[in-house]
């Protein structure tokens, strides 16, 4: 689909686009200055920034505890997975000296999971609900929004918010679930899976959307690697790498995760790496995902009485150790929708930590737009960008 | 093949280098047991060839390049340094690395690493964008957070708020930053040299 031309002998005049920072399928404040030559991209410059609120920097002044809220930010398409990220991170530094250990309730860790599942669910609904919108498919957008809505409901039912859900703590969860919880999530799931049935018949085996998509931007496993893509866009090349199998945190070592790989799904026309992988293996990471949160609720032991029972509670007593962590420095790496989301966290001992650092999936995947943009067609550009499930808030932070 | 262990991963490195060019790697822990490796910051970008390309070593990914400013870290010697930070990973044999970089305050440049693994080039952007740290070579060093006619770099620790911004005001009349930081100078590398 996007023929090899070799820009320097077309001879015309090339013109300077600016794409964004409003436009609707940049999905948020992202701009792209584009030069064109006739209707193929020569060159494309992301300009971010738009967006930066200084939330690394947030994190060197607010005590322990108190920059789980911002986490929610970094990443409000899945915020529970932001959430997770973090939380894991300081349990890890506490981890690090024997004085100040913390056990996370097995309850709990079932509950993240049940809950960072749900949330990849909606995470990925949302990319490929907006990838086919970009394209001009609106109806598949319409259906992946309202099963999102489900998933919003069940986290309302849980901690009161639909988006920001600050609901994943240092040592355990915020609440506990309630009676039903985990009879409404499986009554959604049963039906949500007869719904994606629907939506693939309705764009995923649309010929018009895999001839949008089949071949264009192909990113090859050394290319992936190298330019730091993560999560599906560096599974859709080819790359078997999954952090919750390969590195697991939480209880995902016991529940023996799937990982899907781009394959050329588009048939003929496809090539491993192309948007249409990363598309498809979104949609196969949702089915994983729909089998993890099942496999999470048959694990789920009944709650006991106490908040901080190791089996049986939701959040384990950590104020005192977060009063004094251990003094020195951790890195850990959580698989988000969007990829690896690694926190490095520096303790000088203190309340407060003295460096947070963020590195999330999609920063990493703008340094990949000039290679991959050059020579496809302007309207591809659009394709390029939905297929990577660019959430500009974790680009900027 | 299989993950080989810090010591082995630094023995292999020592082994690739001939006597008479190897670089001053040092090992070092990290308060709480983590174990890194201190390159000097002339040797970067040979000791981060070799990483990549010895094939028992691999290290094909850089997952994370970040830094901090040790100014108010109390490290035993204290240090005025920002440390850079490169978190290393090699899909193959599944294992780890991480590399540490001083990089002196004031006139703190470190070779840039980007012609390696091209994703350090928006790393190497953010930490030069917030630290003020330069980078020898880069293809496009400039600010990617902040605004092009920024002043200071923010995550140093001596850096000094600004009141307001190309005469916009950050705070209201009569109040004042909390505590802002009074030490340091307000002319740090990352404003006084515009890309």
């Amino acid at each position: 689909m996007s023929p090899d031309l070799a820009i320097e002998t077309l001879g015309g005049e090339r013109m300077r686009l600016n794409m964004g920072p409003h436009h609707p399928a940049t999905h948020g404040v992202l701009r792209l200055v584009v030069d064109t030559d006739g209707e193929v991209v020569a060159n494309c410059a992301p300009d971010h920034g738009y967006l930066h609120r200084a939330i690394e920097k947030i994190g060197e002044c607010v005590e322990w505890p108190m920059f789980v809220p911002y986490t929610d930010r970094v990443d409000y398409v899945c915020a529970m997975n932001a959430n997770l990220a973090y939380c894991v991170a300081v349990e890890k530094l506490l981890n690090s000296d024997p004085a100040t250990k913390v056990i996370v309730p097995m309850r709990a860790e079932c509950i993240r999971v049940i809950v960072a599942e749900l949330n990849r669910i909606s995470s990925h609904l949302v990319a490929v609900g907006a990838m086919a919108m970009d394209l001009g498919g609106y109806t598949p957008f319409l259906h992946a929004i309202a099963q999102r809505e489900g998933v919003n409901d069940i986290f309302e039912k849980l901690c009161g918010q639909r988006l920001t859900y600050n609901y994943i703590t240092i040592g355990g969860v915020g609440f506990d679930l309630h009676a039903n919880a985990a009879a409404e999530t499986e009554a959604f799931l049963a039906q949500f899976e007869k719904e994606m049935i629907r939506f693939n018949q309705l764009i995923t085996t649309n010929t018009i959307f895999q001839n949008r998509c089949a071949g264009v931007a192909v990113i090859s496993a050394a290319d992936a690697v190298a330019y730091g893509l993560v999560g599906p866009n560096l599974r859709g090349s080819g790359v078997d790498w999954d952090i919750r199998r390969d590195e697991p945190y939480g209880i995902y070592g016991q529940l023996g995760v799937r990982v899907p790989l781009g394959q050329a799904f588009a048939g003929r026309a496809g090539r491993v790496g192309d948007c249409y992988d990363r598309f498809v293996v979104r949609l196969l990471e949702i089915n994983e995902s729909v089998r993890l949160v099942r496999a999470a609720i048959k694990l789920l032991p009944p709650a006991a009485g106490k908040a901080n029972d190791p089996v049986g509670g939701f959040q384990a007593d950590v104020a005192k150790q977060l009063r004094k962590p251990p003094k020195g420095e951790i890195r850990v790496r959580t698989e988000a929708p969007r990829g690896e989301m690694g926190y490095v966290i520096v303790s000088d001992g203190s309340k407060v930590p003295y460096r947070v650092r963020v590195r999330t999936g999609s920063f990493t995947a703008c340094s990949i737009f000039n290679t991959v943009m050059k020579g496809i067609f302007l309207a591809d550009v659009v394709t390029v960008i939905g297929s990577f499930d660019i959430v500009v808030p974790e680009i900027d932070r | 093949m299989s993950a080989l262990a810090f010591a082995d991963i630094v023995e292999r490195l020592r082994a690739v280098f001939p006597a008479a060019t190897l670089p001053a790697i040092e090992t070092k822990t990290s308060d709480n047991g983590q174990p890194w490796l201190l390159v000097p910051a002339n040797d970067i970008v040979r000791v981060a060839t070799v990483l990549r390309d010895d094939p028992v070593l691999g290290f094909a990914a850089l997952c994370d390049l970040t830094g901090w400013d040790l100014l108010k870290y109390a490290a035993n010697p204290p240090s005025t340094d920002i440390a850079i930070v490169y978190y290393l990973h090699s899909l193959i044999h599944r294992h780890h690395l991480t590399l540490k970089v001083l990089a002196p305050r004031d006139t703190g440049t470190v070779p840039s690493v980007s012609s390696v693994w091209p994703v350090a080039n928006y790393f190497e952007r953010e930490v030069f964008d917030l630290l003020g740290v330069h980078f020898a070579g880069h293809p496009n060093l400039k600010r990617i957070m902040m605004p092009d006619d920024w002043i200071g770099s923010p995550l140093r620790k001596d850096y000094i708020y600004p009141a307001s911004y190309n005469g916009i005001a950050h705070l209201r009349d009569g109040q004042k930053f909390e505590d802002a930081p009074t030490r340091g100078d307000a002319a740090a590398p990352a404003q006084a040299a515009k890309p």
